[in-house]
């Protein structure tokens, strides 16, 4: 049963150096700071740091999956808040959760939860669909 | 720095762009979508921050978009993208202000097939100091 304040399951997502090159492929973000250390470490950031595009990629298939599928996410939002450090040779965790915020005429408001290394990486994060 | 008299105008992309099976399929395999008949809802980004980059570095816009950071995001989808589909992206500069020397400027995409909207989104962007 769904209502208003039901917790979803949470899910874990894994996101090494490997990732963050095939995602570049896929969006066409070849942005240097998510694929090379050097460079990354040049600008001030600690690291290589992952899409934002991507963490929020992935939190969409937690939605899609609860939805029943990509097609029943209509409106999906995010603030990028803290960068995603993705360490060569290491897999990091993205730690999804969400919680049932609104229902109205069959449509489901989430809030949703991303944390990385236990640090919240995503703001004001929701999304609204129909099942 | 973005040119003032910008804001508040749209501006039509330069091209109709097809999506083909194999860029889902890529965008899919990376988050473990195993439905590859539609797109996944952000797979529309891959579309527009190409887009918002060929609009907004023209002269007359002027933004750097070396210095870009992406701050927030959000879709509206009315419908999912296929295989296929034949798009065209008209981009509206929302929001433009300057805070402790960022550029912060609010876009609006509006991702139409044929005279079908089929999905709007919002991007955030700030120009670092």
């Amino acid at each position: 049963m769904i209502e208003v304040g039901t917790v979803l399951p949470e899910q874990i997502f894994f996101i090494d150096r490997a990732m963050l090159k095939n995602y570049a492929d896929a969006s066409g973000d070849q942005n240097p700071i998510h694929q090379n250390e050097e460079f990354a470490v040049s600008v001030g950031l600690p690291n290589v740091i992952a899409h934002g595009m991507l963490t929020m990629a992935l939190v969409g298939k937690y939605v899609s999956d609860f939805a029943g599928g990509a097609g029943q996410v209509l409106e999906f939002g995010a603030r990028f808040t803290k960068p995603v450090i993705v360490a060569a040779g290491e897999k990091v965790d993205l730690t999804v959760s969400a919680t049932v915020s609104e229902i109205v005429d069959g449509k489901i408001s989430l809030t949703l939860s991303a944390t990385s290394a236990g640090v919240k990486v995503l703001g004001m994060a929701k999304a609204v669909v129909q099942k | 720095m973005l040119n003032p008299d910008s804001v508040g105008r749209t501006f039509a992309g330069t091209d109709v762009i097809t999506i083909s099976q194999s860029e889902i399929d890529a965008f899919c395999a990376v988050i473990g979508e195993s439905d590859t008949t539609i797109a996944p809802p952000t797979f529309s980004i891959r579309i527009t921050l190409s887009q918002y980059e060929s609009i907004l570095t023209q002269p007359e816009i002027g933004l750097d978009w070396s210095r870009l950071v992406h701050g927030d995001q959000k879709f509206e989808i009315i419908e999912p993208i296929k295989a296929g589909d034949a798009l065209t992206c008209a981009a509206t500069i929302e929001n433009y202000r300057v805070a402790a020397g960022n550029e912060i400027v609010t876009v609006r995409s509006d991702l139409h097939r044929g005279a079908d909207l089929v999905i709007s989104s919002w991007s955030t962007l700030v120009v670092r100091a």
